[in-house]
């Protein structure tokens, strides 16, 4: 089956990728119809202009290292991988009068369970990132730049790589851009599906040719990066959105969204809706105008619960969500993350406990194995639950689940540790009395999924 | 300097330390196992985690950095949570069967586990098991399900061996120690994960399950192998030497050992094994008691010295021997008026020596080297512990260059290798000099080409500020040694790097200090070796395994009337006449000095089997039967007396004004004839080459020794 063919099956079923009218003001994925990829298209949408400008190519003076990162700071754009870090801010820390090789990562590699929506900006919209990538490398003074792409996509990943011939052989990339004295070579590479190696220095470790398991920090990336050198790490979606915050301004992109939560954000809202797919709409949605967009709770039923930010955040009630706007301080204040814009949506026929016991497994499945709490708690939590949901829990098995999960937070090296704590330590303080049912009743409270 | 606050504690500590040195300064202990401090920091068993103030979550003493007035809790209420609960982790998945684990009594975990584990365990999960591994005859992987992952065996195998054998492969609850696909662990240094493991994952193949750590008495002594004079803690059970592990000391070994002054031990207690003096009579041996030996050889020794003059008397010693020994077997040779003494007995080239040669710099110093120029070593299996320092200097960014025969794998990156046959080396040394010399427009001391790999070696060793340049056992044995030395000492004087020898044996160096060499018209081993003598002492030596001449020196000995063979072995059967048995290092007291001139002395670990006698002993009696004076000795520490430095307890290394490379021989640059004898690193001496497991390694199997005749 061709990828197109793919595709049209996933449409059939009510599966949305990017290209479709549902957007409110998208800026990524602005214009899309799923073939215009290419170089010329991306320039007919606008494309490469912004890099022109910084480069004083557009009949401007051009912007110096120093005025870009001010925009971007200006534009508070936070870091869309899911840390939210301002991505100015980070810009400012890489050491740029550092002697020798310096490097720029993407950091394409989306394994979190619910986000898809890298995938697409690559697959349909690869020259975005470039133009970004090449306008961060610009403000840093770096000269060599990977994209870390995942594994399991590897069509996006070929596509990107016909992006950046494309993108070379127009002189956007390599020594001299566009005749300038500015010159940044990239390269994309693949990683092999490992979960762990979207984790910045396990990212690092394996573009090395290492096994991927994160570093301890202290040193950060910044000054301890790849090969040991100074390098900044961004998410895809972080530098698909330079080009338009150099292009209209930061405070333009500022006013797209909120206070401190800049422009425009990606959702890839998935589970119980009607019309699952990536939605760009700007910081500050409604929760409730996000799902409404995403054709609302599937087959009319209640919406239960919703994970608001990829797999590893924690689960928040309907109730609550209802009443949130979609942006990181928000949903921050409402005990959850808005972590990489991964919502996962679950109606009243979800039961918490199987759907804690997918989540632990997962993060058992995905431990890299190398700090003792992550290693060996992710395995336990993940049995614990998978024996209350065959119905051999305890009663005792809910704080010891607690604690357990307690105890993994905040001990590992890197944060898959909290990620596969937090989702217990939510699912129990929402759902307890599912929990308690199922160890009373050894079956499920709520009735099975019709 | 910084100051933070440790426990309420002032300390002062450099910055850049970690929390950990900090506490390891002020006395405090952090419970820890992946931290090591001779490795880099891992962070991975999370057993250190300490409170800091302002910091939210409890920190890795071993992996956070000190900075100005940090306050450091390592017994408040969060990090003693933090630690027991890393504890329960570990012990989740670990078996609780203790009493049957070889490690038990001696295990990390087991200590740490009483005083940060609770009294049941809250785990009612399957827990992990580990398929057990075979990666040769040191290493026991057979419970690979107690291993916690600490990976302190595959950074070892990275930073110090230099080889990376062991791995963490698979992910996860999954990850295992393991190497790759069917390999075994055959680094020369591989016994050292066997200390570092904190669990019973690694143990020590030929020990396992013959004691009980808290069975052992522990005793300090001195490797007898190679030149490092390793330190050593042996470890005896019923006057039996059970097993041996290192001894820290920064200035020798550190804390590491080599496999070979691990595992020897195997060889004190096999069935080759001498354990009554023995005579051959008519072609049979007999068992006889020492009096009737020793006075069959008094005698014997009489009559040829009358029949034949002293001139007919010879001995040849092991430079393994004690210094005690040496001492005593050259006065004796002396005594009866010969000076036929040698303990040369690799070598090829007999040029007198102006001093006592030795390494020409402190071993310590090797960890510090910037540039090294390495002649005819194979240095990891020749010196394996002088080659782990060395590759510490690399990852230091220390430059390499070595001139040797064959390209070898020295498990660190070399800068230049010029590669010759060996019988051509003083050419390869001159070319070496003469670029030396065109780079600073003096004359060559010897014609010589500037070839491309010569120039790179001189440009390099001009550079940098610590530098050495090291003959090895096959420059020290090589047909040429002298012009090499000759020549190794011009490139030294003109770059400024220090000249020395590695050294072949534990006591190299003290057997040239005791002078266990040919007195004015003695011969030498080779002339010794070569027949004509017609009573031959061998000291603690096979001449078919231990000297230049090979099984050529059977035929040659076979000549003599008598042959007397002092050994721990029942060695050298067919051409001798009487075998005394010898005490080997656990069983007697002596004194090692090793390569840098460092005196070190021992004492007898266990008794002396049957019976055996220490060698001082035996040469003491049979002097006195043979009436020669100046013998009247009650210890080993009595001979020592005898020279006076060596009589004051407090000496360390033997006076440096002896000590002394310096040499006037004429630089000759014809070939050698023959090609230097160099032991293989598990046939150096009598032990290694009947230590079993040794003898079952990939090195050994590479290397086999030439089978001695046995005749019993």
């Amino acid at each position: 089956m061709s990828a197109e063919q793919i595709l049209a099956q996933f449409q059939a079923t009510g599966v949305q990728t990017c290209f479709h009218d549902r957007h409110i003001n998208p800026q990524i994925y602005a214009g899309l119809n799923g073939s215009n990829w290419r170089l010329a298209d991306y320039q007919a949408r606008g494309g490469y202009a912004a890099l022109r400008k910084i480069l004083g190519q557009d009949g401007g003076e051009g912007l110096t290292q120093d005025q870009v990162i001010a925009t971007v700071k200006e534009s508070a754009l936070r870091g869309r991988g899911g840390a939210g870090f301002p991505s100015g801010l980070k810009w400012s820390f890489m050491p740029r009068q550092f002697p020798g090789q310096k490097y720029l990562v993407c950091n394409s590699d989306e394994g979190e369970p619910g986000t898809c929506k890298d995938r697409d900006i690559l697959q349909f919209n690869p020259h975005i990132v470039i133009e970004g990538m090449i306008i961060a490398a610009y403000a840093m003074g770096i000269t060599v730049g990977y994209n870390y792409i995942h594994g399991e996509i590897f069509k996006s990943y070929e596509r990107f790589e016909e992006a950046l011939d494309e993108a070379r052989a127009a002189g956007l990339l390599g020594d001299n851009i566009l005749g300038s004295s500015f010159s940044f070579q990239l390269h994309a590479a693949h990683g092999f599906g490992a979960y762990i190696c979207g984790e910045e220095t396990a990212l690092l470790e394996s573009l090395e040719g290492k096994k991927g398991q994160p570093r301890f920090k202290p040193p950060f990336p910044a000054s301890f990066g790849l090969y040991g050198k100074p390098t900044t790490i961004n998410n895809t979606e972080t530098f698909a959105a330079v080009p338009w915050i150099i292009r209209n301004g930061g405070a333009a992109y500022l006013a797209c969204g909120k206070p401190n939560n800049g422009g425009t954000k990606i959702f890839s809202v998935s589970g119980d809706v009607e019309m699952p797919g990536n939605y760009e709409v700007p910081m500050g949605t409604p929760f409730a105008k996000l799902l409404e967009i995403a054709g609302g709770v599937r087959r009319g039923r209640q919406l239960k619960a919703v994970i608001p930010g990829g797999s590893s955040s924690p689960v928040l009630p309907g109730a609550i969500m209802m009443d949130l706007t979609m942006d990181y301080d928000a949903i921050a204040k409402a005990g959850s993350m808005l972590g990489s814009g991964a919502v996962i949506v679950l109606d009243d026929s979800r039961c918490m406990v199987k759907s804690l016991q997918r989540l632990s497994y997962f993060y058992m499945h995905e431990s890299c194995g190398q700090c003792t709490p992550c290693r060996e708690g992710t395995g336990w939590l993940s049995r614990m639950v998978d024996r209350i949901e065959t119905g051999h829990g305890r009663p005792s098995d809910m704080d010891l689940l607690n604690s357990v999960a307690d105890n993994i937070q905040g001990r590992t090296i890197c944060a898959l540790g909290d990620a596969a704590a937090m989702p217990v330590r939510a699912m129990i303080k929402h759902y307890r009395h599912e929990f308690e049912y199922h160890v009373a009743h050894k079956t499920c409270m709520v009735p099975a999924y019709v | 300097m910084i100051e933070i606050e440790l426990d309420g504690k002032k300390v002062d500590i450099v910055e850049g330390s970690m929390i950990m040195h900090a506490a390891d300064k002020a006395g405090t202990y952090i419970p820890h196992f992946c931290y090591h401090k001779k490795l880099s920091i891992a962070a991975n068993c999370r057993m250190c985690l300490v409170d800091v103030e302002k910091m939210p979550k409890p920190m890795p003493a071993c992996a956070t950095p000190v900075t100005q007035g940090m306050i450091v809790r390592t017994k408040s209420d969060k990090a003693i949570k933090a630690q027991q609960s890393v504890m329960e982790f570990l012990l989740i998945n670990h078996p609780l069967d203790c009493p049957i684990c070889d490690q038990g009594g001696e295990c990390q975990l087991q200590d740490l586990a009483v005083g940060y584990g609770g009294s049941s365990s809250r785990y009612e999960e399957d827990k992990r098991v580990v398929a057990v591994k075979d990666v040769g005859p040191l290493i026991s992987m057979q419970e690979m399900s107690r291993c916690i992952h600490c990976t302190r065996c595959v950074r070892f195998g990275q930073e110090v061996a230099g080889v990376m054998e062991l791995g963490m492969s698979h992910r996860g609850e999954h990850a295992e120690i393991e190497t790759f696909v069917g390999q075994s662990v055959d680094s020369e240094l591989s016994g050292n994960m066997i200390d570092i493991c904190p669990v019973g994952a690694l143990t020590s193949k030929p020990f396992r399950y013959s004691a009980r750590t808290w069975e052992l008495s522990r005793r300090k002594s001195v490797s007898p192998h190679d030149s490092t004079g390793a330190n050593l803690v042996v470890q005896v059970k019923n006057n039996k030497v059970m097993r041996v592990v290192p001894f820290e000391n920064e200035a020798v070994n550190e804390c590491w050992i080599a496999d070979r002054d691990r595992f020897s031990y195997e060889a004190l207690n096999s069935d080759e094994r001498l354990t009554s003096p023995m005579i051959k009579q008519g072609g049979v041996w007999q068992s006889v008691d020492w009096q009737t030996a020793l006075e069959y050889v008094a005698n014997s020794l009489t009559k040829i010295k009358a029949d034949h003059g002293a001139g007919s008397l010879g001995a040849l010693v092991s430079p393994h021997s004690t210094l005690e020994e040496l001492m005593l077997a050259g006065a004796l040779m002396r005594g009866l008026g010969s000076h036929n003494i040698d303990h040369r007995l690799r070598h090829a080239e007999f040029v007198p020596a102006e001093g006592v040669r030795h390494l020409g710099l402190p071993i310590a110093a090797l960890s510090d080297l910037q540039r090294v120029l390495v002649v005819g070593s194979s240095l990891r299996k020749d010196h394996p512990l002088f080659a782990q320092r060395i590759r510490q200097a690399v990852r230091k960014g220390a430059q390499v260059s070595v001139l040797t025969e064959q390209r070898q794998d020295w498990a660190m990156p070399l800068a230049h290798t010029l590669l010759q046959a060996s019988s051509h080396w003083t050419q390869s040394l001159a070319d070496v000099a003469a670029a030396v010399a065109a780079e600073k427009g003096i004359a060559p001391p010897a014609p010589g080409r500037v070839s491309e790999p010569a120039r790179a070696i001189a440009k390099s060793l001009l550079g940098g500020e610590r530098k050495a340049i090291l003959l090895g056992n096959a420059a020290a044995h090589h047909g040429k040694a002298a012009s090499l030395l000759a020549l190794a000492n011009w490139i030294g004087t003109e770059t400024g790097a220090s000249v020395g020898y590695l050294t072949e044996a534990a006591n190299t160096v003290g057997a040239q200090y005791a002078c266990a060499l040919p007195g004015p018209g003695g011969l030498n081993a080779a002339q010794m070796l070569a027949g004509g003598l017609k009573a031959v002492l061998l000291l603690n030596l096979e001449p078919e395994l231990d000297t230049a001449a090979g099984a050529a020196s059977a035929a040659a000995l076979a000549q003599a009337s008598m042959v007397v063979t002092l050994s721990p072995f029942k060695a050298n059967m067919a051409f001798s006449d009487v075998l005394l048995p010898i005490a080997p290092f656990t069983e007697t007291s002596g004194t090692f000095v090793n390569a840098e001139g460092r005196v070190q002395g021992f004492h007898a670990v266990v008794k002396p089997l049957g019976e055996t006698r220490p060698a001082w002993k035996v040469l003491r009696v049979l002097a006195n039967l043979l009436g020669l004076p100046g013998f009247a000795f009650e210890s080993s520490q009595d001979v020592l007396r005898q020279v006076a430095e060596l009589a004051n307890p407090q000496t360390t290394h033997v006076s440096a004004a002896l000590l002394s490379n310096a040499t006037s021989a004429a630089i000759d640059l014809t070939p050698a004839a023959q090609a230097p004898v160099v032991a293989g690193i598990y046939a150096l001496d009598g032990l290694v080459r009947r230590a079993a497991s040794l003898q079952l390694t990939a090195d050994a199997r590479a290397m086999p020794m030439a089978e001695p005749e046995v005749t019993a």
